[in-house]
């Protein structure tokens, strides 16, 4: 009776493989769209849509792949993820309106305040979470 | 909530990782329920039942 066992371990590993295959994309485009405009195609302005559009589609298909993700675990398996992204959530918020307020009232920081200093924070955030989360049930 | 889970279990000799692929899930989460630390969802109570031939009362007691 192993194969439903591998049933659930093929399912997740299949669902992490499109998740690791739309992240790439997504940050590939991303980083087109940074990059792009003044290093490949001199601001032009439908080359810049192009990317735009790109990078949009990238991310809903990232996004649809994290839900299939999300649906290829067990209930435990989703109990875990759900706490660590609610933490995760919960960090962003309550860390990015405290960065943006310090930054506001006048603090000098050795670098110009930007909203994606907040992964930093939001990655790490999460993979403790899912660490907390997955040997709390052990 | 307190179950009979492991006794249901050991009574069959099988182990954590069979029941688990009987019940399509993982042993991990066998392994909580076991231990009172994960409540499993009606679904996964009914098939647990199911698969004991039995009812879920006679297995889970709160």
């Amino acid at each position: 009776m192993k194969q439903a066992e591998q049933t659930l371990n093929q399912r997740i590993n299949q669902s992490n493989k499109h998740l690791a295959i739309w992240t790439g994309t997504w940050l590939v485009s991303t980083a087109l769209l940074a990059f792009g405009p003044k290093l490949i195609w001199d601001f032009a302005t439908a080359l810049t849509i192009l990317a735009i559009l790109l990078n949009l589609a990238a991310g809903a298909g990232m996004t649809m792949a994290n839900i299939r993700h999300l649906q290829s675990l067990d209930e435990l398996g989703r109990k875990v993820f759900l706490d660590a992204a609610a933490i995760t959530l919960g960090v962003m918020v309550v860390f990015g309106v405290c960065y943006e307020l310090v930054s506001f009232a006048g603090a000098q920081f050795a670098f110009e305040a930007r909203i994606s200093h907040i992964y930093f924070v939001l990655g790490p955030t999460f993979f403790i979470s899912m660490l907390i989360g997955t040997r709390r049930y052990k | 909530m307190r179950n009979r889970l492991k006794v249901l279990r050991a009574e069959r000799d099988w182990t954590q990782a069979d029941l688990a692929a009987k019940l399509d899930v993982s042993r991990q989460t066998v392994n909580a329920i076991e231990k009172a630390k994960f409540d499993p969802s009606l679904p996964l109570a009914f098939k647990i039942a199911r698969l004991f031939n039995t009812s879920i009362e006679s297995i889970f007691e709160e």
